[in-house]
């Protein structure tokens, strides 16, 4: 059985500028990393992998240079590493990229049954968290997203429970495998690959599917594909804050004062 | 007198052989580690040898040397004495008195009586030491005990034997032995059967204590007498800091996470140590309650290769692990507790090197086994995603200079690469001790550029932490832009990114003219560049705090000193533990990136130290330091001092 986790490899955004002429990223010189919530999904793949012998896949689609965001899976343990990357496939959006995904996981189920798939609950470029359940919806796979717990898998019975994260509130719920679950960061806490690991992956084969392995329609995929586009990206204008009283000198007189702003721009109900 | 050679013959030869086995058993033991070169440079290891084994130049350095030095030479000239006493027991006609003329043999004795009570009393020095006052916890061992009483034994028979002859009127060098005849004189009176008896009790008990202790050496923590003399021969004379490379190809493996995985000096050491416990008093770790213990780590090697030696030499695989929780293997926690202050470095009087030890086996946990404390995987990621701890993104670097005109080095233009760090880029106030050293610089008319945006973490942390794959990889980096941009002499503020640029990137074949910031201070203020006005005195009376990386892992004690002297016009006040004693601040080694659960607070045992003095000023040259002395000054609650780095002193002092 394989267990899949669906990476990303996303610009450093704690490094993007937007410029602000174009209003479009700034992302020259800017190191790519994976998407930090697929490190959890990765990792979840890899416990399960440990845990009941499953074989662990990673999935990637992006241009050619995605590879090195495999490589690092392949040096914490993947027996798999597949990037989808075809020309055809640029300019995605999370429609036309569900549609790859889960072309790669219906041919990878050809050689071995998929039983679960982890995906991050959303990548920090372009924080839709769309993908995941678009890869479920596809493939008919019971779909379980912002899971910080496995409860309890059965993989005889093609059962699992999980706890999800919700605001303010967890939910148990209980789902027939197939499943695709999107994982947040409480689930677990990543490894780090050891030298020995580094360097076979460095050796080891990253497979590339292109659409003339995936046999998907040139309108579903790609530009063509996606029905979602950028028209433009821009950081909202923040009004300028205002200094209220003298907070060190009379704090009971400046809190009046800010009691009586919020209260007085509706910002407290009395 | 002397005993039946026939009888004691046999004896000493059975005592001699099983002292050659169990010597060589143990000592071959070593061999089943890596090879490493410790034979280079014969004069300056003979030099040592001479200096630190035979002078005990470290030994006496601390309380109770003295005491050691006088066991150690008494033990050497009673050497010439007990061997005379061995030879003439299987050869009673080989007794100096009959050999050597009387000019000769009289002050030979008079030496042996003299040089016997200094043993006898350095002995008892030394039991009451231990009983009353020992040098550490647990130090109340049989053994030590064991082995002390059985020198004193050794002298007293010695006495007891001579004062016997000499009673007996049998021993013609008698005025030569005023010990001796003093205890003589109490034997007057008896008759020559019980001074017989006595002699004789006395001859058996000296050979047969000599002969014991000689057997119980190899198996004791007094191999030391052994081992320690070859140890000094075979001291690191690199910077102990500087690790040896390792070489990252397929198949290989990294660090020591077995016995047989550390050098043969590693082992070597291991039986070299007597557990003196001085290594373990310096030790900011073990002194505020952390698990680390330098004295243990080098008692579970050695007990570690007791247990696994024999195996390995057959060829078999160890059976106790090297790192784990059992007698014989270092707990990970202590390992992870290291400061790499270096401090059991300079305190081992025999030049033990607990500390690198520690790197090899955390290049295990991290390389082999990805096995460290959870706040590291943010560093490792950081470092090799941003290079930089922080993770603050690399286009963020030159922003310190805020809106002043900083050049970018270039070769020719630039005489010197001023090379910032990533405390000095990154953190508030590190930052502002690089606007400081920015002025002093401009008002010096120093040529100087910086690498900007272009600049990267040097990797000392990496490195002190084990994760030499990372920092190979840093290293490489740095030092192909270094060797592109044609550095050759670069300033730094940090002592991390000093000792690294310097000796660690000399293994990548750069050599470069590094000068730490309190040593380019002095200069430009020797060459006269600096106008200071001594009366701007600020902050108080300065308590100078020594960097472990500047001061005992590159020996710069005296430039900062003389730096705080000359910008405010008096000597700095010094703590207790000062210059090769310093205590760390506690962040070396990464732990400046780790959380400190166990035992109390390093940094706080340090700012409770600066504070004893009252002092306005604690001044620092790290910026690790700076954050562990300030975050200790807040715990302190103490408004009325502050930190400052030497720079931040000078730079207030421009006129």
């Amino acid at each position: 059985m394989y267990v899949v986790a669906c990476i990303k490899q996303v610009p450093d955004t704690t490094q993007v500028q937007i410029d602000p002429v174009t209003n479009t990223l700034v992302r020259d010189g800017i190191p790519f990393i994976v998407n930090p919530y697929d490190t959890h999904a990765l990792e979840e793949s890899l416990r399960m992998k440990a845990r009941y012998g499953f074989k662990a896949a990673a999935l990637s689609m992006g241009p050619p240079n995605t590879e090195a965001t495999l490589r690092k899976a392949l040096a914490l343990g993947v027996d798999e590493a597949i990037l989808c990357s075809d020309r055809a496939f640029g300019g995605a959006d999370t429609l036309s990229t569900s549609n790859v995904l889960a072309a790669a996981i219906r041919k990878l189920a050809q050689e071995d049954e998929v039983g679960i798939v982890f995906c991050g609950k959303q990548t920090i470029d372009g924080d839709t968290a769309q993908v995941g359940p678009g890869i479920a919806i596809r493939l008919g796979f019971s779909q379980l997203t912002l899971v910080d717990r496995i409860e309890h898998l059965d993989f005889l019975a093609k059962k699992i429970r999980v706890r999800r994260k919700l605001e303010g509130r967890y939910e148990i719920v209980e789902a027939k495998l197939p499943a695709m679950i999107t994982v947040v960061r409480e689930l677990n806490r990543p490894r780090y690959p050891t030298v020995p690991m580094r360097l076979k992956a460095a050796k080891a084969e990253v497979k590339v599917w292109d659409n003339k392995e995936l046999q998907l329609d040139p309108n579903s995929v790609g530009l063509k594909g996606s029905p979602t586009w950028v028209s433009r990206i821009f950081s909202p204008q923040r009004a300028a804050g205002e200094i209220i009283g003298d907070g060190m000198g009379d704090p009971a007189g400046t809190a009046r004062l800010l009691l009586e702003k919020l209260v007085a721009s509706d910002m407290l109900a009395v | 007198m002397q005993p039946d050679p026939v009888i004691f013959t046999p004896l000493l030869a059975a005592a001699g052989l099983i002292f050659a086995w169990s010597c060589y058993r143990r000592f071959s033991l070593v061999g089943v580690g890596a090879s490493e070169d410790r034979f280079s440079s014969l004069a300056e290891r003979l030099q040592g040898m001479f200096l630190f084994a035979f002078l005990q130049k470290r030994v006496v350095s601390r309380p109770f040397g003295i005491n050691h030095l006088f066991i150690f030479w008494s033990f050497l000239i009673l050497a010439v004495a007990n061997t005379e006493f061995l030879v003439a027991g299987v050869f009673p006609a080989a007794k100096l008195a009959r050999i050597l003329p009387a000019a000769l043999y009289q002050p030979l004795v008079f030496v042996f009586d003299i040089v016997s009570l200094c043993a006898l009393t350095a002995v008892v020095i030394a039991l009451v030491r231990r009983a009353v006052a020992p040098p550490y916890e647990g130090a109340r061992t049989g053994e030590a005990f064991g082995i002390l009483s059985m020198i004193g034994t050794l002298m007293l028979a010695y006495f007891g034997l001579h004062a016997a002859e000499i009673a007996l009127g049998a021993e013609e060098a008698a005025q030569a032995m005023p010990v001796s005849l003093a205890l003589a004189s109490l034997l007057a009176g008896q008759g020559p059967e019980t001074l017989k008896s006595v002699a004789q009790v006395s001859w058996w008990l000296h050979a047969g204590v000599l002969l014991f202790f000689l057997n119980y050496l190899p198996y004791s923590k007094h191999m030391h007498i052994l081992a320690a003399i070859p140890n000094c021969f075979f001291k690191g004379l690199d910077t102990p800091n500087t690790q040896p490379r390792e070489e990252f190809v397929e198949g290989n493996v990294y660090g020591a996470g077995s016995i047989d995985r550390f050098t043969w000096k590693d082992l070597f050491d291991s039986f070299s140590c007597t557990e003196c416990g001085r290594c373990e008093k310096s030790c900011p770790a073990a002194s505020t309650g952390k698990p680390l213990n330098p004295r243990l780590v080098m008692h579970d090697i050695k007990v570690n290769l007791l247990a696994n030696g024999g195996l390995l030499q057959r060829g078999g695989e160890p059976t106790v692990p090297v790192i784990g929780d059992a007698e014989g293997s270092i707990k990970p926690d202590a390992l992870w507790s290291c400061t790499s202050c270096g401090a059991c470095l300079a305190a081992c009087p025999v030049f033990i090197e607990q500390m690198p030890k520690i790197t090899k086996m955390r290049r295990h946990l991290v390389q082999m086994e990805a096995d460290f404390p959870e706040e590291l995987l943010n560093l490792f990621e950081n470092m090799e995603q941003r290079s930089n701890p922080w993770g603050i993104a690399p286009g963020e670097r030159g922003k310190w200079a805020g809106g002043r005109e900083v050049r970018q080095f270039e070769a020719g233009t630039t005489e010197y690469l001023y090379f910032v760090g990533c405390a000095g880029s990154f953190d508030s106030r590190s930052k502002q001790v690089t606007l400081a050293m920015t002025r002093i610089m401009e008002a010096a008319g120093v040529s100087y550029g910086i690498l900007g945006k272009e600049e990267k973490c040097c990797g000392d942390s990496l490195r002190r932490l084990g994760n030499e794959y990372l920092f190979d990889k840093m290293a490489r980096e740095n030092v192909a832009q270094f060797q592109e941009k044609g550095v050759t002499k670069v300033v730094t503020q940090c002592p991390h990114c000093f000792t690294t640029l310097k000796n660690d990137y000399r293994q990548y074949g750069l050599e470069l003219e590094v000068i730490p910031h309190a040593e380019f201070i002095e200069s430009l203020l020797a060459e006269g560049k600096l106008k200071l006005d001594h009366h701007a005195k600020k902050g108080g009376n300065i308590v100078f705090h020594d960097s472990c990386y500047l001061g005992r892992h590159n020996g710069v004690y005296e430039a900062p000193r003389a730096v705080i002297a000359q910008a405010t016009g008096s000597a700095p006040a010094e703590m207790e533990r000062n210059r090769e004693n310093s205590f760390c601040c506690g962040a070396g080694g990464g732990r400046m990136w780790m959380e400190e659960h166990l035992g109390e607070r390093i940094n706080l045992n340090r700012v409770s130290e600066a504070l004893e003095g009252n002092p306005g000023t604690i001044c620092t040259t790290c910026p690790y330091c700076m954050t562990m002395m300030e975050d200790g000054l807040k715990d302190r609650s103490n408004g009325g001092t502050t930190v400052k780095d030497i720079a931040e002193l000078v730079a207030e002092g421009l006129r």
